[in-house]
């Protein structure tokens, strides 16, 4: 395998574990170790998995907060401009303004405005949608959306080292190693 | 894998295993994605003939009503809605189980709803589809239908944002986007098991291309975990608002029967009521055909029925203070009505209602009852039944009889009112028979994390409560 390795850049190792708990306290050790640029991937999310791989909470919820501050007050916008200034009508003798009649109307677009926004971003944080990713060079990996449980290191991590990484996840209990590159 | 759990499948903790037969996260992907995979079962092409034929009848029926004009239906003064908006608010109502089941039982973190959520999803999507079609042709002139969003347009108008028939549209609509993205979002994890499973060129592109590059990453599941959470919460309030707002389209009005504060929640419980009833029916089908019953258990359908019984009985409470209430306000226009219902040329249909929505129910108190699968399939279809019913007698009844007896009349459909609601049928189970043979219809993703062993501290034993 090892002259392949010279011909094609290395993109990272991926290593297999055999349940949820190896792989979590496996994520303990590596962010202790001081790993940054590693993923552990599996077919569920793990309940506590954020904290043993020492990750921030993510943004979304703020996106989706303006989103449904735009949408709601575009909405009322809407509402108010187009029958107080653009198309003024009486009817049933309300006010121009009747704002209580304009709820149901602010509160369907502040929602569907949120609900955009909640997939479009989880994508896009994700790096998603994305043809392809090194990982898939790996055979084994197909596991994973099944009933395997990995961890994946990227080549451009700092600590990344082929040897002392591929040592170092076999240690913690990694089994079937392999190397991450094209074929 | 699936040790830890004790042969006779239950946890140690004490309760009874949601998904029976000690699965492992493999065979509970080997199940359902081969349901997607085999060669198609003949009785399938079957079945999509008959529903295509009876969606060509949906089709053929709004062909001619698009040409001819609402004039085809039974529609008259002094009724001048039908079965077009009886049907409507009867779809609509029926979606809203699987929003119930995918938004706020998740919310309310019932973890026994991973088995039927996928499934109860998309009958909200078909049902909303199949609902969508009728306020659309209504209108009688469907080329405008246009008018109903806020278009710019050469004639400088706007729409009525004040009119409840208006935020049905935004109300609807926004109800069914934001049900298909909630939808889609929860699939993505599961296409992307069907994209690492395919074998032939077709499925590995179109799954490749739909599960949009889907790694199963933690830096991915927290995003995702979040904005599954986020959609749920927003979907929450949504899902109550939707029937509330369809709701308005009477309660707005200043008709007798039709002019009360109840019907928001009342019609709330009443679609939360009918859509479980319909999860009811197409499950008993489904999890038989595709020999499903360890993962959706007798004991799912069971807390379906007990849902079905509670807001049975709020339907049922909704029945008599609307009664109450015609009497306590002494407005004898509201006390006619009433009486009228249950006694007038309308009675047949306000005791079907009765029977089919408060009485079937009732059965549900017995826990033999509620846990046999021939009693709560013909329940449930009766249910559905009884909802349509009172649909019929809220439209019809207080219609046919309004405020000057030399207008009142006998309603009754035409053969294109019957074809059209019929024909919707077909649409639903088209889209429903194509969801099933092609997509998950239960979530792996979300089934293998309820397992036992998915809890990262059952592995070694070492529960610590």
């Amino acid at each position: 395998m090892s002259e392949m390795v010279k011909q094609n850049k290395i993109e990272g190792i991926l290593a297999e574990f055999p349940d949820p708990a190896a792989l979590i306290s496996a994520a303990e050790k590596m962010r202790d170790a001081g790993y940054k640029k590693f993923d552990c991937h599996s077919p569920f999310p793990i309940h506590g998995m954020d904290k043993a791989m020492g990750l921030k909470r993510s943004p979304l919820g703020w996106i989706v907060g303006s989103a449904a501050l735009f949408g709601t007050s575009a909405a009322l916008g809407l509402q108010w401009w187009t029958s107080t200034v653009d198309y003024r009508l009486v009817i049933s003798g309300k006010p121009f303004f009747s704002f209580q009649a304009y709820v149901p109307v602010t509160f369907a677009l502040g929602v569907l405005l949120s609900a955009f926004a909640a997939l479009i971003a989880m994508l896009v944080l994700n790096g998603l949608p994305r043809l392809h990713h090194p990982i898939f060079y790996s055979d084994r990996f197909a596991k994973s959306s099944d009933d395997g449980f990995f961890i994946s290191i990227e080549g451009d991590d700092p600590k990344f080292d082929i040897e002392k990484t591929k040592a170092f996840l076999e240690s913690i209990g990694g089994t079937n190693s392999e190397i991450l590159k094209e074929t | 894998m699936s040790k830890g759990i004790t042969d006779s499948g239950i946890i140690p903790g004490g309760e009874a295993p949601l998904i029976e037969k000690n699965p492992t996260f493999g065979s509970i992907t080997e199940e359902i994605s081969r349901i997607t995979e085999r060669k198609t079962p003949g009785v399938w092409y079957l079945a999509l003939g008959a529903a295509v034929s009876l969606m060509f009848v949906l089709f053929g029926s709004i062909g001619y009503l698009v040409f001819e004009g609402v004039g085809i239906w039974g529609l008259n003064n002094p009724v001048g809605w039908g079965w077009a908006i009886i049907n409507f608010v009867w779809w609509v109502g029926i979606g809203h189980a699987g929003t119930l089941i995918s938004a706020i039982l998740f919310l309310l973190r019932q973890r026994w709803r991973t088995s039927i959520n996928r499934f109860a999803e998309a009958m909200t999507l078909f049902a909303v589809s199949c609902a969508l079609i009728f306020p659309a042709i209504h209108v009688g002139r469907i080329w405008v239908v246009y008018w109903m969003f806020p278009v710019p347009n050469q004639m400088s108008m706007w729409p009525n944002f004040r009119s409840p028939l208006l935020w049905d549209v935004f109300a609807v609509s926004t109800y069914f986007t934001a049900s298909l993205l909630f939808w889609y979002t929860g699939l993505i994890p599961d296409l992307a098991t069907f994209r690492d499973r395919a074998k032939t060129k077709i499925r590995k592109i179109v799954f490749g291309f739909l599960s949009l590059g889907w790694r199963g990453g933690n830096r991915q599941w927290k995003h995702y975990e979040l904005a599954y959470l986020i959609l749920a919460g927003i979907s929450t309030p949504l899902v109550l608002s939707v029937h509330s707002v369809v709701s308005t389209d009477f309660a707005i009005s200043i008709l007798p029967g039709w002019h009360t504060t109840i019907f928001p929640p009342y019609f709330v419980a009443g679609a939360i009521f009918s859509g479980f009833a319909m999860v009811v029916t197409l499950t008993i089908i489904a999890r038989k055909l595709f020999h499903l019953e360890h993962i959706i258990t007798v004991s799912h359908l069971e807390k379906m029925n007990k849902i079905m019984l509670l807001t049975g009985m709020m339907v049922g409470y909704a029945y008599s203070m609307e009664f109450f209430i015609a009497w306590y306000s002494g407005n004898i226009y509201e006390q006619f009505v009433f009486i009228n219902r249950a006694f007038g040329q309308y009675a047949w249909a306000y005791w079907i209602m009765i029977s089919c929505n408060v009485l079937i129910p009732q059965m549900f108190w017995f826990k033999k009852l509620r846990r046999s699968i021939p009693v709560m399939f013909i329940a449930s279809i009766l249910i559905n039944v009884g909802m349509w019913f009172e649909r019929f007698v809220i439209v019809v009844t207080s219609l046919a009889q309004d405020f000057l007896p030399s207008s009142w009349d006998y309603y009754s459909p035409t053969i294109w009112d019957i074809s059209t609601f019929v024909g919707s049928f077909g649409l639903f189970f088209t889209l429903f028979l194509l969801f099933i043979r092609f997509l998950p219809m239960i979530s792996m993703s979300e089934v293998k994390g309820v397992l036992p062993q998915a809890d990262p501290h059952h592995a070694g034993g070492d529960r610590h409560e």
